[in-house]
C-alpha cells in the first residue's frame, strides 16, 4: 500500500520535474550544450516564486518572474560562453556558483517556507478538493502540454529552425547569415526559463524553497532524457520526442520511489543517479560482453545499496520477462512484415 | 564587383608557429568572372576565401564586395552577399534536419529570421523545381534527413542552397576534393550549369589543374601567400597542364608541385 502511495507521489513529482527535463533537453540535445547553469536556475525559480508568494503575490502570477529570472541566468551563461569565450561547462558552473549566493540573497536565508501560504496546489484544492498528489499531477500535466505545444511551435519558426541548426552545424548557420552566438543565448534562455518554472512548481508543491534544491538537477535531467529515449524510442515527430522526455522524468521518479521503498538510503540517491547515467552512456560504446558484465555489476550494486537481495532479484526477473515478451512481439511483427514484403515482390 | 586591396594575414603572430598565410594580395573581379585558383599546400588559397567570407579578420588591407566595404563585417553579416560551398560535405548542410528544412534556411539567407513559420507551402514547390534541376531524385525525398545523403548529394544540395538566393559572389573551396572522381565530375557539371544559368561571379579553389584550365574565364596561381600568375580569356584557353607545372617549378625554385597536383 505504501508502495502505491509512493508511486502516486512519484508520478506527480515526475511531471513537475519533467518541465526541467524539457529545459535540459533543449540545451543538451537540441543546442548540443552541456549546461550546468540548471542546478542554480532550478533553485532560482523556486526561490523567486516562494519569496513573492510570501510577500503576498498570487502563486500563479509568481511563476512569471521565476521564468524571467531563469531566462536571465541562462542569458548570463550564454554571454560568458559566446562573448567572453569561456568553455561551455565552465561558463555554466560560474553562473551556477554565483546563483548560490544570489538565491540566498533573494530569500534572505537558506530557505523559505510556504507553510500556511497559498500555493497553486492549495488554490486548486479550495475549488476542487482533490488530494494534493492528484492536483500536482494535473497541474504538471497541463503545464507540460502547454510547454510542449509552445516548444513545438517555437522550433518550427525561422528562429527555432536556426536554433536547431546551430546545435547541428554552426558553420552552415553562419554561412547562411545567422549569428550563432545569438542563437545559443536564446536557446540557453528558453531552456533555463523552463528549468526555473519547474523549480517554482516543485517549491510550491513541496511547500518550501531551499538553496540546495537544485543540486544535481543536470544529472537528473540527463538521466530522465536517456530513460525517456530508451523506453519510448527516438521516433515520430518532435512533439512525441518532447513528451517522451517528460515520460522519462516520470519513470525516473518511479525508480527512485521504488528503491527508497525497498530500503535504499535517501542520501545514496545521487550516487544511484550518477551510476544510471554513466551506465546508460556506456552502453553504446562498449562491446556486448562488457555490457552483460556491467548489468551484473549494476544489479550487485543495487543489492549492496538496498540490502534487499530477494526483492532486487524479483524486480530483475520481472524486467527480464518484460524484455523477453517485447522481443517476442517485435520478432512476430517483423516476420509478418517481411512476409508481406516477399509477397509484394 | 570584388576588390581586394593589399590584404595580409599572419597566423600565430609572434610565436614559433608564426605563418604568413597571405602576403599583400590584390585582386579585382569583374561581374560575371569565374576564377579558378590553384597552388600547392599552404599557398593561401583557402585562406583568401575564408578572408572574404569573414572567418578570419584582415591584418591589413580592405575587401570591397558589390560596393560595400566588408573588411570589418562579421561572418554572419557578410553572408547576405555570399554563397559558400566547403571542402567537407558535412559543413554545408545540417545532417539532422530535413532536406526541405535545409533549403528553407538557405532561402532566408541574409534576411532577418523572425517568428513566422520556418517553411511555407509555396516555398516547397519552388524547392521541388530546383531539386529536379539537380537530377539526383532528391525532389522525392524532401522530408528525408540530409544525414542520409551521400557526400556528393550533400555537395550538390549545398551548391543549390548557396545559390537559392542569388549571391553577389560564389565561393567554392575545393568543393569536389572529398568526392570520388565520378561524383566530383557530376558536382562540377552542376556547378558549371548553375553559374552559367544565373551568370554568377565565382571563385573556385581546386587541386585539379585540368579542371582549373577547363572551367572559368580566368585562372590564378598562388604560392606562399602571393598571386604569382594571373591569366584570362584567350590566353587561358590555350593553357596546358605542362605550362602550369613549368610555371610552378620556376617560381618555387625547383621545389616540385605536390603529388596530388601531378596525379590530377
Amino acid at each position: 500500500m505504501s508502495m502505491l502511495l509512493a508511486i502516486e507521489g512519484a508520478i506527480s513529482q515526475g511531471v513537475l520535474w519533467g518541465l526541467m527535463t524539457l529545459g535540459v533537453y533543449i540545451t543538451f540535445r537540441i543546442l548540443n550544450f552541456a549546461d550546468m547553469t540548471v542546478d542554480g536556475s532550478f533553485a532560482l525559480g523556486g526561490a523567486v516564486s516562494a519569496v513573492l508568494v510570501v510577500k503576498g503575490m498570487n502563486p500563479w502570477l509568481s511563476l512569471l518572474p521565476a521564468i524571467v529570472a531563469g531566462m536571465l541566468a541562462g542569458g548570463v551563461t550564454g554571454i560568458l560562453h559566446t562573448k567572453i569565450k569561456i568553455p561551455e561547462i565552465l561558463a555554466g558552473i560560474l553562473t551556477m556558483i554565483a546563483l548560490y549566493s544570489i538565491n540566498i540573497r533573494i530569500m534572505g536565508q537558506a530557505n523559505t517556507s510556504l507553510l500556511g501560504e497559498d500555493t497553486v496546489i492549495s488554490l486548486l484544492n479550495s475549488i476542487v478538493g482533490a488530494s494534493s498528489n492528484v492536483l500536482a499531477l494535473s497541474v504538471g500535466v497541463v503545464a507540460s502540454i502547454v510547454a510542449i505545444v509552445a516548444l513545438y511551435w517555437f522550433f518550427g519558426t525561422e528562429v527555432g529552425s536556426a536554433l536547431r541548426a546551430t546545435g547541428n552545424n554552426e558553420y552552415m548557420v553562419r554561412a547562411l547569415g545567422t549569428n550563432t552566438d545569438t542563437m545559443k543565448i536564446i536557446g540557453l534562455m528558453v531552456g533555463n526559463g523552463l528549468v526555473a518554472l519547474s523549480g517554482a512548481f516543485v517549491a510550491q508543491s513541496q511547500g518550501y524553497a531551499d538553496v540546495g534544491m537544485g543540486q544535481g538537477t543536470i544529472v537528473i535531467g540527463l538521466a530522465s532524457i536517456i530513460i525517456g529515449e530508451v523506453v519510448f524510442g527516438n521516433r515520430f515527430n518532435f512533439a512525441y520526442k518532447l513528451a517522451a522526455v517528460v515520460g522519462g522524468s516520470i519513470i525516473y521518479r518511479i525508480i527512485i520511489a521504488v528503491v527508497l521503498q525497498i530500503g535504499m538510503k535517501s542520501t545514496d540517491l545521487k550516487l544511484l543517479t550518477a551510476i544510471i547515467v554513466a551506465f546508460a552512456l556506456a552502453m553504446p560504446v562498449v562491446s556486448k560482453q562488457i555490457r552483460y558484465t556491467l548489468c551484473v555489476l549494476f544489479i550487485g550494486l543495487m543489492m549492496l545499496m538496498t540490502k534487499q537481495i530477494i526483492l532486487i532479484l524479483f524486480i530483475v526477473a520481472i524486467i527480464l520477462l518484460i524484455a523477453l515478451l517485447v522481443n517476442m512481439i517485435k520478432k512476430a511483427m517483423s516476420s509478418k512484415s517481411s512476409e508481406q514484403e516477399v509477397k509484394g515482390v | 564587383m570584388l576588390k581586394i586591396s593589399d590584404v595580409t594575414k599572419t597566423f600565430n603572430a609572434g610565436t614559433i608557429n608564426e605563418k604568413k598565410a597571405l602576403n599583400g594580395i590584390d585582386l579585382h573581379l569583374k561581374p560575371g568572372d569565374f576564377v579558378t585558383i590553384i597552388g600547392g599546400n599552404g599557398a593561401g588559397k583557402s585562406t583568401i576565401l575564408n578572408m572574404i567570407a569573414g572567418v578570419y579578420s584582415c591584418d591589413t588591407g580592405s575587401i570591397v564586395l558589390a560596393n560595400e566595404d566588408i573588411t570589418k563585417e562579421p561572418e554572419h553579416k557578410r553572408a547576405k552577399l555570399l554563397g559558400r560551398v566547403f571542402q567537407d560535405p558535412m559543413r554545408g548542410t545540417a545532417g539532422a534536419m530535413e532536406i526541405q528544412e535545409n533549403l528553407a534556411m538557405a532561402y532566408r539567407r541574409g534576411k532577418r529570421r523572425g517568428l513566422g513559420w520556418g517553411i511555407t507551402k509555396e516555398e516547397k514547390e519552388i524547392y521541388v523545381e530546383k531539386l529536379k534541376m539537380l537530377d539526383l531524385g532528391l525532389e522525392t525525398r524532401m522530408t528525408s534527413k540530409v544525414g542520409l545523403l551521400s557526400g556528393g548529394q550533400r555537395q550538390a544540395l549545398t551548391l543549390l542552397m548557396a545559390t537559392l538566393q542569388k549571391p553577389q559572389l560564389l565561393l567554392l573551396d575545393e568543393h569536389t576534393a572529398a568526392l570520388d572522381p565520378k561524383t566530383a565530375h557530376k558536382v562540377l557539371s552542376i556547378t558549371e550549369q548553375i553559374i552559367n544559368e544565373q551568370n554568377l561571379t565565382a571563385l573556385m579553389v581546386t587541386h585539379n589543374m585540368k579542371d582549373a584550365i577547363r572551367l572559368g574565364n580566368r585562372l590564378i596561381m598562388m604560392h606562399e601567400g602571393r598571386i604569382i600568375y594571373d591569366v584570362e580569356g584567350e590566353e587561358k584557353k590555350k593553357l596546358k597542364v605542362e605550362d602550369l607545372l613549368k610555371k610552378f617549378e620556376a617560381t618555387s625554385n625547383g621545389e616540385f608541385a605536390n603529388d596530388r597536383m601531378l596525379l590530377a
